[in-house]
């Protein structure tokens, strides 16, 4: 980390700054798990506990924004300070969005009548979200200590949380063949992968930030994909 | 995946694509100063692209104030001052010592940190410099003079005042004049010494903007205090620190993502 600025209130106003981000992504973090946990347990209450959450994500969002803003009017930031600033702020939009992702995962909870319970399934969303949200863990304290080779280790890491999803939708596609009574239950299941499949993608967008922040760069390499949901589902059969 | 690198991570251009080389106007090639004993600059070596701006910023005392003074020989005027190395204006070496200083400086025009209007009419601050060098008939003057007001931006202003005293201008609007005056002996460089630290935001966003104008025109270097400033008006920045250019590239690359410690710490202002 950089040494203290001469004006002490800078630095200051940039830990306030990183704080706040780490303070929403902890938040975030409960959110996930909580929701999958409801929609594991079909715990309609702890859906709804996580729908109530989302509202303070969005506020912290907006504090980041407005400090960030601010910070930028009164310091002119310039360089690492700059980009910093910057790479809060987009972080913050990141999280809000995985925010609203757990949040809708979240309200599916209590439209989940069926009792319809594949254990292979929940297994496989299960592992799949202890994988995301090590990425989102190991993402938010790779930008809070610059950790640049970790950050480059969850954005590589994508590819797995991909594969998952993608055989997930292919087993959700068998239920609903099986028996058409699956349907309902499967899709909110599908969008409930996908959501989480989602969660992983913004996880890397922070690791793009991250680099961004480190090396005042952007990241133009293309990452390795894994994720070929959008062909298990045109290929019924298979 | 334990093996990370970066490089091969990251195409080789910025996402905002660098103005091209201009050919240089004035090298410098191992330019070192003195004043009398104190080694003031050490081994300076850059390059003015034509019509481009160069910013030079750094600490107080960090050389860049006499960089600019040896781009017009300025230090002549003063004894015990001496530059050793190689100081080129196009094919003309500026440090011979047998160069006509007048000639020189009709090249290399410059406008200091005050303005400094002559205590003469308007119309007499731009004709002054012009007879100097060029015999002309008067209406022949009352062109160069209109044009040169114009390319300081400052006709509209004060044409129809054109015998009031230059001294009865606004701050902003005598720096401007002294720009005009600069600009009317048709220079080929024009030096910035903090040319709108004495001046209000207004006038330092009209100064800001006729130096973009003039560097269509002109090679243009400006040392300022101000980063921001340089970051706004220039191509090039170079940064100094107690006598060394330290680093000196797209002003681009050196406000967002400069390369040495120690130009990161100075525009962060972490010292200085």
């Amino acid at each position: 980390m950089a040494s203290e600025h001469t004006a002490k209130a800078f630095d200051s106003d940039l830990q306030e700054l990183t704080r706040l981000v780490a303070e929403m992504g902890g938040l975030v973090e409960r959110m996930i798990t909580e929701s999958v946990d409801a929609l594991i347990r079909r715990d309609v209450a702890l859906g709804k506990r996580v729908v109530a959450a989302d509202i303070e994500i969005d506020n912290l969002q907006r504090v980041i924004e407005e400090r960030a803003v601010l910070t930028i009017a009164r310091r002119q930031p310039m360089a690492i300070d700059l980009r910093e600033i910057v790479s809060a702020m987009r972080v913050a939009t990141d999280l809000e969005r995985i925010g609203d992702l757990a949040k809708n995962m979240g309200k599916r909870v209590a439209a989940l009548e069926s009792d319809f319970q594949p254990l292979k399934l929940i297994r496989g969303l299960e592992h799949m979200t202890d994988l995301v949200l090590s990425q989102v863990k190991s993402v938010l304290d790779a930008y809070a200590a610059h950790d640049l080779p970790a950050a480059m280790n969850v954005w590589k890491g994508d590819e797995e949380v991909d594969a998952i999803c993608t055989s997930l939708f292919r087993e959700l596609l068998t239920y609903m063949m099986e028996d058409p009574r699956n349907i309902s239950f499967c899709i909110h299941l599908m969008f409930c992968a996908k959501n989480i499949e989602r969660i992983g993608d913004h996880a890397t967008n922070i690791a793009e930030t991250v680099f961004y922040m480190i090396e005042g760069q952007q990241i133009t390499d293309k990452r390795p994909k894994g994720d070929m949901t959008n062909f298990a589902t045109t290929v019924p059969g298979n | 995946m334990t093996e990370l690198s970066v490089s091969t991570t990251v195409a080789g251009h910025a996402p905002q694509v660098p103005l091209p080389e201009a050919p240089p106007k004035v090298t410098v090639r191992n330019l070192n100063f003195y004043y009398g004993e104190h080694h003031a600059l050490k081994n300076i070596n850059l390059t003015l692209g034509t019509n481009r701006v160069t910013a030079f910023i750094g600490p107080s005392g960090c050389g860049k104030s006499t960089l600019l003074r040896i781009f017009n020989r300025m230090y002549d005027l003063y004894p015990g001052q001496r530059a050793v190395g190689q100081l080129m204006l196009d094919q003309t070496n500026i440090l011979d010592p047998k160069l006509d200083l007048n000639l020189l400086r009709a090249r290399v025009g410059m406008v200091f940190q005050k303005p400094t209007p002559f205590p003469m009419t308007i119309y007499e601050n731009i004709a002054f410099g012009i007879r100097l060098y060029e015999k002309i008939s008067k209406s022949e003057m009352d062109d160069r003079v209109e044009k040169a007001l114009r390319g300081g931006a400052l006709w509209n202003e004060v044409k129809d005042k054109l015998n009031a005293s230059g001294l009865s201008l606004s701050g902003g609007q005598q720096q401007r004049l002294c720009i005009a005056r600069t600009v009317a002996v048709r220079p080929e460089v024009i030096l910035f010494d903090e040319p709108c630290s004495a001046l209000d935001p207004i006038s330092t966003a009209k100064v800001e903007e006729l130096i973009q104008e003039l560097s269509e025109d002109y090679t243009i270097a400006i040392v300022t205090h101000n980063m921001q400033q340089a970051a706004r008006v220039s191509d090039k920045t170079a940064f100094m620190y107690l006598g060394e250019l330290i680093e000196f590239d797209d002003t681009n690359k050196i406000f967002t993502s400069p390369s040495d410690r120690r130009t990161q710490d100075y525009i962060t202002g972490r010292f200085g």
